[in-house]
């Protein structure tokens, strides 16, 4: 360990982590409604990025039909999103209702090659390192800590930003799980589906509107990490270290998602505050370690709930 | 099995009633058809041979995969890093130590099985989508080992290095030609070994498992050991065909196509021929390379009619086609062309009364 890098690794990577934790709750929310593992959220994480961008003005070769602020482009590609959601929980899942889990997993992984193939037409396989962010890579905030590196933490404003954004929207999906009427149905639908038909939730209208909710915290996770490292197709398999989170929380706790997102964001930022430069290079794959791991010793996760199944 | 016979087939000994290929005109149809393929080489037409050597190798992985997934109902998102495995360990023995290929093969299979073991750890405690995390991760771990560990064996950070052709009875088998010959006997050996290991002790508990595996631990089978087996023969089967595959590119790493993308590839290939079906691998295998030519050529006309949009067009329907045709297939035929063709079989015997 190189110790005096490592307040500075903490800090990155619990900002990194809220990124993450987002786009994790993505995944809880549409396992909890739905009992669909959504390997496709990565994909839609992407498809939400290069949407913004390509509502933001694209290439700027001029030609393009959309020249929006990025506000405006976020808000557009989030209604883009969410009529996708929609679009595949009527199209693609709700046909598969009853069908064994593997089936469920291998329709959202087609689903997922799709979307990329789809991504790949309409915007091109390159990254696109033009993305319109407010910040510039030089925008930093500089904190004094004793004992750090040159004894200030360095943080990215692009970052900070992200990380605030994405806790005000996991804190929002949890007041709206809470105590709004619509999130009250959406949890019981999670507990029981015949129970919550039977004292009146529309299932089916729940299921829809928790792919479009997924489509929308996808796409703002998207705009968010592509404020720090740009845009392309590459995003989705990166994106992927969503589902170490989430099982690292456990898969029905939304709180545990958010844990899950900032272990894995740590995790991945401590292992660079290592002197040893293959430990440095493992940053990428740590995740998948820490999943093997909690799969062994605790399968159900930090929160999640004891199955006991039944023939 | 209850199968459907015509009247007056009937079995006199116990040796009959095993047979495979029981009527005199199937046992000649096979020797066709394995003639047939085996004549492919004389064409010359380079397409040709390559193609079909891809999708003979290809076949033995999914053959891999049917065992875990269909059989025994265990998801691996982790066979094309199986594959790899299996690359590595044919090009070094046979660089380092200059081993023949009759020895690199086996070996690259019981060792590809003895990783996969180690992957298939997890199926202890956890499965269904867990499994799949837990294969998922190995799709990452393994690509990444063989980037950064032993860079002087594995080829470093490029991750690639060169197989050298095997020598036969002092032939060289340096044409794709020649690997042909190699990937079709490897193809028979596991084809007849896949058919029959549905026969035994084994096989049944696979289906046992899948089916239930708490009521299969009531019938006496140790499920945790019978998932084991599974890992092992399907990673042992992906070491053979990631060997094959290796051979016949001349050389193995992780930028040629060993990734997530590759593992989801097998298993749609399986999804779309039938699962636990033994005709599944051959009929999935081959639409599915047949789509991503289909695929390759929209591409290049697509490019071709718009000039400016070149360089999106011509690879990306390959992922488009495959990810609408996966999700068509398991909305309106879960069970694959297989079953398609059991139906036609069935229709066939019934006429003139079927549909």
């Amino acid at each position: 360990m190189n110790w005096p890098l490592v307040p500075q690794q903490v800090m990155t990577g619990i900002l990194n982590g809220g990124t993450i934790a987002l786009i994790a709750l993505g995944i809880v929310l549409i396992f909890k409604a739905s009992e669909v593992y959504n390997f496709a959220h990565g994909h839609l994480v992407m498809l939400g990025a290069f949407l913004t961008w390509w509502f933001a003005g694209a290439e700027e070769r001029g030609g393009e039909l959309f020249n929006l602020p990025l506000w405006a482009a976020t808000l557009a590609a989030v209604a883009m999103a969410m009529l996708l959601g929609l679009a595949i929980e009527r199209f693609i899942l709700r046909p598969m209702t009853g069908q064994p889990v593997l089936a469920i997993i291998l329709v959202t992984l087609g689903l997922a090659q799709f979307i990329e193939g789809g991504a790949s037409i309409l915007f091109g396989a390159q990254p696109k390192s033009n993305f319109p962010t407010p910040f510039s890579p030089s925008d930093v905030i500089r904190i004094p800590f004793p004992g750090a590196f040159n004894d200030t933490i360095i943080l990215k404003q692009s970052l900070v930003a992200s990380f605030l954004v994405a806790a005000v929207a996991s804190a929002l999906f949890i007041l709206f799980f809470q105590y709004t009427k619509t999130g009250l149905a959406m949890r019981a639908t999670a507990e029981n589906h015949d129970v919550a038909q039977g004292v009146g939730i529309r299932v089916s209208r729940i299921f829809a509107l928790s792919w479009a909710i997924a489509g929308v915290i996808a796409t703002v996770g998207g705009v968010l990490l592509a404020t720090v490292t740009g845009v392309s197709l590459n995003m989705a398999t990166v994106v992927l270290i969503a589902f170490p989170a989430v099982l690292l929380g456990g898969l029905e706790s939304f709180a545990g998602a958010i844990v899950g997102g900032l272990i894995v964001g740590l995790s991945q930022a401590l292992v660079q505050a290592s002197r040893n430069i293959e430990v440095r290079n493992s940053a990428e794959i740590v995740p998948y370690i820490l999943l093997l791991i909690i799969l062994i010793v605790r399968p159900e996760g930090l929160f999640g709930q004891k199955r006991i199944e039944r023939i | 099995m209850a199968v459907l016979r015509p009247a007056g087939d009937f079995d006199r000994s116990y040796a009959q009633d095993m047979l495979l290929l029981r009527q005199p005109w199937q046992r000649w149809a096979m020797a066709l058809i394995v003639l047939g393929v085996a004549l492919i080489p004389l064409s010359g037409n380079a397409y040709l041979i390559t193609t079909v050597n891809r999708i003979m190798y290809s076949i033995v992985a999914v053959q891999g995969l049917n065992v875990l997934t269909g059989m025994t109902g265990q998801i691996s998102l982790g066979q094309a890093a199986f594959m790899l495995v299996g690359g590595y360990i044919v090009a070094l023995t046979a660089q380092h130590w200059g081993m023949p290929i009759f020895v690199t093969l086996p070996l690259a299979a019981v060792g590809t099985g003895v990783v996969g073991l180690i992957f298939g750890l997890p199926s202890l405690r956890v499965k269904g989508f867990y499994l799949a995390m837990a294969t998922l991760a190995a799709q990452f771990i393994i690509p990444w080992l063989s980037r950064h560990i032993y860079p002087e064996y594995l080829g470093g950070s490029s991750g690639r290095i060169a197989v050298p052709s095997p020598v036969i009875f002092g032939v060289t088998f340096n044409q794709v030609a020649q690997v042909f010959y190699i990937s079709l006997t490897v193809l028979v050996i596991t084809t007849i070994l896949l058919v029959n290991i549905r026969r035994t002790k084994l096989g049944r508990s696979f289906i046992a498992v899948r089916d239930n595996d708490l009521a299969a631990e009531v019938l006496g089978v140790n499920p945790f050991g019978v998932k084991l087996r599974a890992f092992f023969v399907a990673a042992m089967l992906a070491g053979l065909a990631g060997g094959l595959k290796a051979i016949s590119q001349r050389s193995v790493g992780t930028e040629l196509a060993y990734g997530l993308n590759e593992s989801i590839l097998l298993l749609g290939m399986l999804v779309i021929g039938g699962l636990g079906h033994n005709l599944g691998p051959f009929l999935g295998v081959a639409t599915i390379i047949f789509l991503e030519d289909l695929a390759n050529l929209t591409g290049a006309t697509m490019a071709s009619l718009f000039p400016a949009h070149a360089t999106n067009l011509l690879t990306s329907f390959r992922p488009l086609f495959f990810g609408l045709v996966l999700m068509l297939f398991l909305i309106f035929e879960p069970r694959g062309l297989a079953h398609r063709w059991e139906i036609l079989k069935a229709t066939w015997r019934m006429r003139p009364f079927s549909r």
